[in-house]
């Protein structure tokens, strides 16, 4: 793959989140507005781009047999880092993320990259590919926190475009969290003409080579 | 015990884990196929839930709390869970082998499951006491089970019925689980009406 690719796969057709439905749990928790969106894409990328850059560098040292954990204490480092620089320079985004931001530390798609990419790439191309995953990431929380927005708050990161008794109050509430993304990813499915996104159980879980269990599906 | 109650009610109900806060949703929509996988699942996390609290209330406030150091929650508790979930699948695989082959294909995606380091991390942000976080744990893994097994059953009817191509799958299971999430809403004041204030 060359560099470009490896760059753009993450944006739209690997999209972790409309494509591979990776790491839903932020995806519907702090969509409710488009600054959260940003913040917690902005996060992710920091940690993805950072861990994918270390574990790939160290790919060599780390034992195959607890790569895992290893694994993830790099990135758990990563999220501690992260934690502090958001808390101080942006302490509103850090409160409105709260526990999702320590939560980084489990979101499948950075410890998904780091199995399946990084640990089998140059480093160069491993950064990259944590910068597309990422930007991709952020894409579709925007995507999914501006419809939030705009329908159920009439606002825009946060400019008023009408009144609020004209929004749908539902898709703010977590009910409406899943009902956005279910559209979405049907309206995804439709423009890749996939028509069917029967992508879910362990054969699909990033880290399911390391766990060993495939039968389910 | 009534205050124990409403910590176990408005985990189970109101707070539901997976409706409410969107921990774990990925075992919510990978192995809510099979009403099988899904109870098994279900054990796994409530059993794990409580026993990682159990485990990290104590050390973030006898040993983190004291020493300034909690800003290693983070890395602590992560370790604490893979190495607890690694000791529970070797102690079972050498002594109830039958409980290994039932439980134990669920136990190393638990490490990963945003859920139980979710708990871990609001209890001790929350300041809550040890009696209250273990039943927060608990109550928070029963609303799980809870959630998991109800939609399974919903989504062995989903396969069956007829629904646009595009919606097949995943798109349909989520819609699914907002009108779920929509239902566990008028829970809430419940707990409140039936027990008095916290």
């Amino acid at each position: 793959m060359s560099f470009l690719k490896t760059f753009t796969n993450g944006l739209l057709k690997g999209n972790p989140v409309l494509a591979m439905l990776l790491g839903m749990c932020p995806v519907l928790a702090i969509t409710t507005t488009v600054i959260n969106g940003i913040g917690m894409g902005a996060a992710t990328i920091f940690v993805l781009v950072c861990s994918n850059t270390v574990i790939s560098s160290l790919k060599s040292i780390i034992p195959k047999q607890i790569r895992l954990p290893a694994f993830i204490v790099i990135i758990a480092g990563f999220v501690t880092i992260c934690g502090f620089l958001l808390a101080r320079y942006f302490p509103d985004i850090d409160k409105a993320l709260g526990v999702f931001i320590p939560l980084i530390t489990v979101n499948c798609i950075i410890l998904g990259r780091a199995e399946s990419f990084a640990s089998k790439n140059s480093v160069a191309k491993s950064a990259l590919d944590g910068l597309g995953m990422g930007i991709g990431f952020t894409g579709a929380l925007i995507l999914i926190g501006s419809v939030r927005e705009i329908f159920g708050n009439g606002s825009w990161m946060g400019i008023n475009l009408f009144s609020r008794d004209a929004a749908v109050s539902f898709l703010t509430h977590p009910a409406g969290a899943f009902f956005v993304l279910g559209i979405i990813i049907a309206v995804t499915n439709i423009l890749t003409k996939k028509m069917s996104a029967e992508k879910t159980g362990c054969k699909e879980c990033p880290v399911s080579d390391a766990c060993g269990k495939k039968e389910e599906s | 015990m009534g205050e124990m109650m409403i910590i176990l009610l408005n985990a189970i109900l109101m707070e539901n884990l997976v409706l409410k806060k969107f921990l774990g949703i990925c075992p919510f929509l990978g192995v809510s196929k099979k009403i099988n996988s899904a109870l098994g699942m279900s054990v796994a996390v409530t059993l794990v839930m409580l026993a990682a609290t159990a485990i990290t209330w104590p050390i973030h406030t006898y040993i983190f709390l004291p020493n300034k150091l909690q800003y290693l929650r983070t890395i602590a508790f992560i370790l604490i869970i893979a190495l607890f979930v690694q000791l529970v699948e070797i102690i079972l695989g050498k002594f109830f082998p039958p409980l290994h082959r039932s439980l134990g294909v669920f136990l190393p995606l638990i490490t990963t499951n945003c859920a139980i380091l979710g708990i871990t991390i609001l209890n001790v942000d929350d300041n809550l006491g040890y009696l209250d976080s273990i039943f927060r744990a608990l109550g928070g893994g029963l609303g799980f089970a809870l959630a998991l097994i109800v939609f399974s059953s919903l989504r062995q009817k989903l396969e069956e019925s007829n629904i646009p191509k595009a919606f097949k799958g995943i798109p349909a299971a989520l819609i699914a689980a907002s009108f779920f999430s929509l239902s566990f809403a008028g829970f809430s004041g419940m707990v409140e009406n039936m027990f008095g204030k916290a």
